[in-house]
């Protein structure tokens, strides 16, 4: 249950921001660009280390009393941050994966469009509706009961 | 020795702690060894291999030894782990037979007895060998024997269980060998013991943790169990393990919280959803919270206080295995999760409370850190505790709002009463931190005393934040915390200090281009400007809200309406202008100019239409608009020019001004696109390529210095230009979104202006954009008037009429009425007069204006055309027709002579000629009256013909055949082709041609023949003038008649002397020739005249009334066909007599079968040399030799001489041959021979015995 998606292009600007409280925005546009300060730490960490492995997935980049922000960036650096409510505890690193993972693939099929401008603000009703798919999809979800499954499973 | 005497403390000082050893035995002989033994035993490290699969750790062992008593052993049930004896140890030195029966093995078997009813298996029997000992008892048995009876009597099966120590006192290496046996046995069973009870341990704490969704269970009962283990881990130093332990816990608890949240509520959770009555934060300092464990073993623990717990257990490990950082990772975590399970609980919180705890907190962790890390390695680990100091700012920040700490007045009573209240949750101070001047508790206190010192605490944990994260380059995490800080500032009423955060804020947003930032901290920002009274600053950002998207309406004309306001109450104090950016006010569209191409001449009217596009949600009026014009005089008179300004303009006069798109980050929007375009330089003179390449129009955009993003909210330095040129547009009311705004101008001066500054005025306000850009310019020029002629069609045509366009462009001069134009006739040239010419009057932009009849008036010498009157900067074209007669060239002797001898070359030679067009060309010269200076100009006409002629001869009978080609791409109708000789009047042409007139295509020929004939004997030459009426084919009825076309022409020595005539006759006695056998050729050459004058010569000779002339032959077969055999050529004498016959007979031999063409027979004419004699050498002998040595090339002379010039040929060959008394041939006029057996075939029959066929395909 994603609160906030946002991509933001390599030099930082956001190329989709949306989130799902509207009147909170702001809050989420100021969490978002204040990540980037841990992607940017994350991604010249990975430079030196992880030049070949690939690792897209950044991991949570900071949490907050309230929410945990998590961040994806492509080969091509262009970021995605997605955030998500705290209380949201059945969400798994797993899944989270799989939602940036999703968000990329459908973030490919709006640069594969030759009418889109890259660097321009995306405007695919393709993509927004992904997005609100996974604004909402999770939420319907209810969290069942997993104690300790995957500690000692 | 003194540690069993004491009862054990129930527990724990964990670190303490080591694994109980019981000992059993001779306790004076262990007191002995003790202190051997504890140095001894942790000295070497032993592997543990452990159960499930775990990595097997190197363990150095250490055990309390405690004197065994029953008591010790644990009843059955007992599950405490801390107080269990791993190992029993029996220590004895009896080596004595009797006395080990009496006493040892009574003793032995009592204790064995006892561990067999508490089912310990965990035991050792140590037999302690001393030689001193053995030496007084020398009747003893050997000391193996002692051993023996104990294995013996007690391990029936596990000998080893016995160990022999011997001489454990002494220093020698024996000692030492059994030492190291002994120990390694020791630890070996301590290992197995532990591996044994710890195993069974879990298994048991499994067991009891898969009884959890069973209603009795209780979380703290098995905490307490699990923690045992961990506690052992520790006890053990398996720090990792025992971590493990407590992050399972960790783990447990959370999917509780978490299942509760999601309805699955445990009973015993609602233990810890009590009401939070204390929050004094995170207790780090103490190995063990005994408090908080009691408190959770009494199930009265809060959430806070198992967290609490769990965390201080969770850091003491942290810290032991060094890492301390993850201690601060993993309390951001823990403050986060805490506050989101308190919600979840729904476990009711004082408002602030939980602000207090994560404060306390926070800082509790940091100063732990602090307290075991060096200054350098929490400097270079600031990342990991930033969170924690951010966090500790942020909590203290709202518990400020909340008890109205931030406000100016300061707090009032309801804010002291929860102050009060808030403190009172802290409780007292804890005495490990009583004498910390700094302790996070006093600093709490402190800080929610006063408003100052809260000031103070928190602007000193604000501005370490913010230093921390720009030391670590978080930057955007400084500019968060600077913001909240400027919000503070604002609140405490101080906007000086808060303007340079809000501005530092500003511009990192701007630059990254995230426009909710951009507008909210704009805002935060109008304010705070409005109350500094900074009039610009506010009313640039006001401008730039109300032209934002993000702002609600409302907002937008708030802002809005305060520029509009200031500009209103501004007005009666005049002077003092306030200069704004344009773009947040409004912001260019494009730009259109009228004449489209943007060129006017001087006096013309030239207007702009500007499409503006109003940011702002008002019609807002404005008193002026103004652009400032740069004029230049343009240096390169050629520019001037329309034709150059139209041809270089872009073509719709239209220019789009990029939208900005406001925010954009600085990296990418900033610089426009590079703008390249090719040069090439070419030299004045020859106008030849100097210089190549790209260069880059807009390079002064890019290569400027990028001006720090800052200037873009300060009203930079935006000079208002001043200046003679001004386009503007006074009183406009701009509506919100596009407006079409209209600049007209007269053009005055000739030059190039270019729009440079566009302000906006609104009262006082000047909205300005200092630079128009894509660049804007128009042209002004003034013309000289100019007359061009040119024909319509690619060439002018010569004999018919063509048209010719006449273009007067009128540049800066008026034509009146009455202006002419007056053309000095050509002599060769028309000019047809029509009736209705008509003039076309455009205006300078191809604008038909009007269409007047074109009045033409010829004389002799001169045509006048009168000028239709027409503006300056208009242009007349009208078209006339003229016509060039049409004039053959003068062409001397003879052309082509078809059918005669050598015919190929000749053809080839016309047909090279044969593609281009003669040209004729005319001058005519034209006053205009804007000059005193005639124009001259040349036209270029071409003839469309091409005449040849040729002498055609049939025995005596002459032909003369003209061929007309026509070369041009029109069609002709020819008629009335007529021959005549001026000269000769008893000479008679009769045409064989046909009366109706011939049409001749495009690229076709017609050809023409007449037969001559004369009464008399003929002169010898004739001069021929052939004409011909002609006139296009297309056009129906010409204006006016055509001249026709005429060619004069001369044919020489038309008249047949000779016919030669060959005849090859087959071998007597065969019908028909075969190859291979000699056939024989007879040739015959009979002269047909008497002496006529052409045969006056060199070669006549003259005897006795008698005239001769000599002539060679030559009997050639080019194709090969024959090979003459013998003589081929030879020199005769040929009487100048009618019928005078001379035969000559050779042989020849045909080399093919079938109809071969007959051997040519050439007739050349033979001249003697010089001397006045007769050469007495036969001829024949040199000739015979090789033609080689005949001067033979007078014979190609002819081909392209004319007859005429024999004489000079004749003498230049001479003189090449000086000294040379050679004779020479020359080849008779075609006119003169004819071959009568020309084209004639003989049949060839292939050889009977050929065997042999030859098949030539030609």
């Amino acid at each position: 249950m994603a609160v906030c998606v946002a991509v933001i292009a390599k030099e930082n600007y956001p190329l989709y921001i949306r989130s799902i409280p509207t009147e909170n925005e702001l809050k989420f546009h100021y969490m978002v660009h204040t990540s980037l300060d841990v992607v940017d730490e994350k991604i010249s960490a990975m430079g030196k280390a992880l030049v070949d492995q690939r690792e897209l997935y950044l991991g949570l980049l900071y949490p907050t009393e309230d929410y945990k922000v998590y961040g994806y960036v492509t080969n091509s650096k262009v970021k995605f941050v997605m955030v998500v409510d705290s209380s949201n505890t059945a969400l798994r690193d797993n899944e989270i994966r799989s939602m940036f993972r999703k968000l990329h693939n459908s973030y490919t099929d709006v640069m594969c469009n030759p009418f889109y401008n890259p660097g321009d603000r995306i405007q695919s009703r393709a993509f927004d509706s992904m997005v609100t798919s996974m604004m909402i999809q999770v939420l319907s979800r209810a969290p069942c009961c997993r104690a300790g499954e995957a500690l000692w499973a | 020795m003194d540690a069993p005497e004491e009862p054990l403390p129930p527990v724990i000082y964990t670190m303490e702690n080591k694994p109980i050893v019981t000992c059993a035995g001779d306790q004076n002989l262990f007191t002995s060894i003790y202190p051997t033994l504890s140095q001894q035993l942790p000295r070497e490290p032993m592997e543990w291999r452990r159960s499930y699969g775990r990595a097997p750790k190197m363990i150095h062992l250490e055990s309390n030894f405690v004197q065994f008593k029953e008591e010790l052993l644990p009843k059955e049930g007992n599950k405490a782990l801390l107080t269990f004896p791993f190992l029993h140890i029996y220590w004895t030195e009896c080596c004595d037979t009797e006395v080990y029966k009496a006493t040892v093995k009574d003793d032995l078997t009592k204790w064995q007895n006892v561990l067999k009813a508490h089912s310990s298996v965990d035991w050792l029997i140590v037999v302690v060998e001393n030689d001193a000992k053995k030496k007084n008892k020398t009747n003893i048995l050997p000391r193996t024997s002692i051993v023996d009876k104990i294995r013996n009597d007690f391990c029936n099966k596990q000998s080893d269980r016995c160990v022999v120590l011997s001489d454990p006192l002494k220093d020698s290496s024996r000692t030492q060998e059994s030492w190291n046996a002994f120990l390694t046995k020791l630890r070996t069973s301590l290992l197995m013991s532990f591996t044994k009870n710890l195993g069974r341990f879990e298994d048991d704490m499994r067991t009891l943790r898969e009884k959890r969704t069973e209603p009795g269970w209780s979380f703290c009962d098995y905490f307490m169990v699990q923690e045992e283990l961990a506690f052992v881990f520790e006890m053990l130093q398996q720090f990792e393990d025992a971590l493990v332990q407590y992050d399972e816990l960790d783990a447990l608890f959370s999917q509780y919280v978490v299942n509760f949240g999601a309805g699955d509520g445990a009973n015993w959770l609602t233990f810890f959803c009590q009401p939070v009555k204390s929050w004094d934060g995170l207790v780090l300092r103490k190995p063990i919270d005994m408090e908080k464990r009691e408190l959770i073993q009494r199930q009265e623990a809060t959430v806070l206080d198992l967290r609490s717990y769990l965390f201080s257990r969770q850091c003491t490990l942290l810290l032991f295995l060094q890492r301390p950082w993850e201690v601060a990772q993993r309390a951001l975590e823990l403050l986060h999760s805490c506050v989101q399970e308190l919600k979840l609980l729904e476990v009711s919180v004082p408002p602030g409370a939980l602000d207090c705890w994560v404060f306390l907190s926070c800082l509790e962790v940091l100063q732990r850190i602090e307290g075991c890390c060096d200054r350098a390695q929490i400097d270079s680990n600031i990342a990991h505790t930033v969170g924690l100091w951010s966090y500790a700012t942020e909590k203290l920040k709202s518990l400020g709002y909340l008890c109205g700490l931030v406000s100016e007045k300061g707090p009032n009573s309801e804010d002291l009463n929860r102050i009060v209240d808030l403190l009172a949750g802290l409780g007292a101070e804890r005495p490990e931190t009583a004498n910390t001047a700094q302790s996070p508790y006093k600093k709490l206190k402190e800080a929610l005393s006063s408003v100052e010192a809260f000031e103070k605490h928190y602007l000193d944990l604000s501005h370490a934040a913010i230093e921390m994260h720009t030391s670590i380059g978080r930057t955007r995490s400084a500019r968060l915390v600077g913001k909240d800080l400027a919000e503070f500032y604002m609140r405490k009423k101080s906007p000086q200090k808060a303007e340079i955060y809000l501005q530092g804020a500003l511009k990192n947003y701007l630059a990254e281009g995230w426009a909710l930032p951009i507008t909210h901290t704009r805002k935060q920002l109008a304010e705070c400007q409005k109350h500094l009274g900074q009039t610009e600053n506010y009313l640039q950002t006001s401008s730039l809200l109300a032209s934002d998207h993000h702002v609600t309406e409302e907002e937008r004309k708030h802002f809005c309406q305060e520029i509009l306001s200031f500009a209103s109450r501004q007005t009666d104090s005049p002077g003092h202008k306030i200069v704004l950016p344009l773009h947040c006010f409004a912001q260019l569209r494009d730009l259109h100019f009228t004449p489209s191409n943007a060129v006017v001449h001087v006096g013309g009217v030239l207007s702009v239409d500007i499409t503006m596009c109003s940011q702002m949600p008002v019609p807002v009026h404005v008193e002026q608009i103004a652009i400032n014009v740069h004029f230049s005089i343009e240096k390169n008179n050629y520019r001037k020019t329309a034709e150059w300004l139209t041809k270089h303009k872009t073509s719709n006069g239209i220019i789009n001004f990029p939208t900005e798109t406001s925010p954009c980050p600085a990296s990418q929007n900033n610089l426009p696109a590079l703008e390249l375009y090719e040069m090439f330089e070419r030299s004045p003179s020859d106008n030849s390529l100097n210089t190549t390449g790209i260069i880059c129009k807009n390079a002064h955009m890019l290569l400027r210095r990028q001006e720090s993003c800052a200037s873009l909210e300060t009203p930079s330095g935006v000079a208002l230009e001043g200046g003679a040129h001004v386009l503007k547009c006074n009183d406009v009311t701009l509506e919100p979104g596009a407006n079409r705004l209209m600049f007209r101008t007269q053009a005055k001066e000739p030059g190039t202006y270019t729009l440079r500054q566009l302000c906006v005025s609104v009262g006082p306000v000047r909205f300005v954009l200092p630079h128009l850009y894509p660049l804007v310019q128009y042209d002004v020029y003034s013309q000289e008037p100019q007359l061009r002629v040119e024909p319509l069609a690619d060439s002018l045509l010569a004999g018919i009429p063509q048209k010719v366009k006449f273009t007067v462009t009128t540049g800066h001069y008026t034509v009146k009425n009455g202006d002419s134009l007056q053309l000095s006739n050509a002599e060769a040239m028309l000019i047809l007069c029509h009736a209705e010419n008509r003039a076309v009057i455009y205006s300078n932009t191809r604008e038909k204006a009007s269409d007047v009849l074109l009045r033409v008036q010829s004389s002799d010498k001169v045509t006048s055309i009168s000028l239709p009157a027409a503006p300056a900067y208009h242009m007349i074209e009208f078209e006339l027709e003229v016509l060039s007669l049409p004039s053959a060239p003068v062409t001397g002797g003879e052309s082509s002579m078809l059918g005669m001898t050598e015919p190929h070359r000749k053809h080839k030679d016309t047909q090279k000629a044969g593609h281009c067009m003669a040209t004729t060309d005319h001058k005519v010269s034209i006053d205009c009256p804007w000059s005193i200076y005639s124009t001259v100009i040349a036209l270029t006409f071409s003839l469309p013909f091409r005449t040849t002629h040729s002498l055609l001869s049939a025995g005596t009978r002459k032909y003369i055949q003209v061929c007309v080609q026509n070369l041009s791409e029109l069609d002709f109708q020819l008629s009335d082709g007529n021959l005549v000789d001026p000269g000769s009047a008893d000479l008679q042409l009769v045409p064989l041609n046909a009366k109706s007139p011939q049409h001749t295509h495009s690229k076709q020929s017609v050809f023409f023949v007449w037969e001559l004939k004369w009464a008399r004997e003929p002169p010898p030459s004739l001069h021929c003038q052939f004409s011909v009426g002609f006139a296009p084919a297309s056009e129906g009825q010409l204006s006016i008649p055509l001249k026709p076309y005429t060619y004069e022409f001369q044919v020489e020595n038309f008249f047949t002397l000779y016919n030669v005539r060959a005849e090859i006759l087959p071998p007597s006695g065969t019908e028909h020739c075969r190859t291979g056998s000699l056939c024989s050729l007879e040739v015959s050459i009979t002269r047909l005249s008497g002496l006529l004058e052409v045969d006056k010569d060199e070669a006549l000779s003259e005897s006795d009334e008698y005239f001769s002339t000599k002539l060679m032959y030559e009997v050639v077969d080019n194709s090969s066909n024959w090979a003459v055999c013998g003589k081929s050529s030879g020199v005769i004498s040929m009487p100048v007599v009618a019928q005078a016959t001379h035969r000559v007979h050779m042989e020849v031999m045909p080399l093919f079968a079938g109809y071969l063409p007959l051997p040519d027979v050439r007739l050349f004419k033979y001249l003697p040399h010089h001397s006045a004699h007769s050469s007495q050498l036969d001829a024949d002998s040199w000739i015979e030799n090789d033609s080689l040595s005949v001067d033979k090339h007078v014979d190609d002379q002819l081909d392209s001489s004319s007859i005429k010039s024999r004489g000079s040929v004749h003498s230049a060959s001479s003189s090449e041959h000086k000294g040379l008394p050679m004779p020479r041939l020359q080849a008779l006029p075609p006119g003169q021979v004819f071959n009568s057996s020309m084209g004639m075939q003989v049949l060839v029959i292939p050889s009977k015995d050929d065997h042999v066929l030859e098949v030539s395909v030609t």
